[in-house]
């Protein structure tokens, strides 16, 4: 259906338009390194076929590019995508993928806030990357979950040897998943829940001792 | 609007910053202070005026039912502060209802929890 003088028609195709009852939206961020497996997860789980955003961003070039003695400014694109999972009538679900590296923490301001948790997606051959990602999201008070993606062609370690090397702390949970299965994916996503429900749980009964 | 290219995409280069600074009228912050998240959903109320602008349009003819500021983001592919600013304009004008997420920095809250995972354990 098109208002009268729509010629161009943007938008979502019908079969992705949410309920008029939707009253309100959630998300989760999926973090990680380039080809990590950020959009396979959010791909797996979405109703939607992902839809990337772009944002931009003009800074100074300090700590980016290394012009000694040169003050520039650059335009920094970077394209973010996510997926929609509809929870129930009224409730939505949104999964954003974004970059780990820190020259990408600008995005995440927006990002986080709100944010129920996020997922730090690994992979083990580059562990290295996820470093920075851990003490960020530590700093900002985001809870989160690190999942494995488990590429048919990476070596296979265990987790327990895994928490060990990234210096995770024991209450995080860290779990094994295929980002390319849906019901993995999913799995993934309600541990991140079943870890926030225990930190909720944590929280009132402090509450409840006061 | 003047009509796209036969592919469909907007006929101006796609992320050229002056581009975006016409669209927003050289604004680069919602007119007045309205909370606007990536997920806030927005909701189109009435009909477009005439002599709306054509991003506005789009946004009211897309909006016909509940989308958040990312999805206008991506089928518009304008970055989310632009969209904000435009979303910001229709509230102020009365044009869309913005429905706000459910924040978790709050408090965290149980209810919420379980519904998350209820829908979850539906997919």
């Amino acid at each position: 259906m098109g208002l009268p003088g729509s010629d161009v028609r943007v938008g979502p195709a019908e079969r992705d338009t949410l309920p008029a009852s939707t009253a309100a939206a959630v998300k989760i961020v999926v973090v990680g390194g380039f080809g990590v497996g950020k959009t396979t997860l959010v791909r797996a789980v979405s109703e939607i076929r992902p839809l990337t955003t772009e944002e931009t961003m003009t800074e100074a070039s300090v700590g980016v590019d290394d012009v000694a003695g040169v003050e520039t400014k650059t335009q920094t694109t970077v394209a973010m995508d996510f997926g929609r999972i509809s929870l129930n009538e009224e409730l939505v679900l949104y999964l954003f993928g974004t970059p780990g590296q820190e020259r990408f923490w600008f995005l995440w301001k927006g990002l986080f806030e709100g944010a129920l948790g996020a997922v730090v997606l690994i992979d083990t051959r580059r562990l290295e990357v996820s470093f920075d990602v851990l003490g960020r999201l530590e700093d900002e008070g985001v809870p989160f979950i690190v999942a494995v993606n488990c590429f048919p062609d990476a070596p296979r370690h265990p987790l327990a040897d895994i928490r060990s090397a990234l210096d995770l702390p024991d209450p995080v949970p860290i779990v094994e998943c295929d980002a390319r299965d849906r019901a993995s994916s999913r799995d993934t996503l309600m541990a991140l829940m079943r870890y926030l429900y225990t930190l909720t749980a944590a929280t009132t009964a402090a509450t409840q001792e006061r | 609007m003047s009509p796209p290219a036969g592919d469909g995409r907007p006929d101006w280069e796609e992320g050229a910053p002056e581009r975006l600074y016409v669209v927003t009228a050289g604004r680069d912050r919602p007119s007045r202070r309205v909370p606007l998240d990536l997920v806030t959903l927005v909701v189109s109320q009435g009909v477009p005026e005439p002599g709306m602008n054509p991003e506005h349009l789009a946004i009211l003819r897309m909006c016909a039912g509940p989308l958040s500021i990312a999805e206008i983001s991506a089928y518009l592919s304008l970055p989310c502060s632009t969209v904000t600013v435009l979303v910001a304009d229709l509230v102020d004008g009365g044009h869309v209802e913005v429905r706000a997420p459910v924040s978790a920095t709050a408090r965290p809250d149980v209810t919420l929890l379980e519904a998350v995972m209820d829908g979850l354990a539906r997919i």
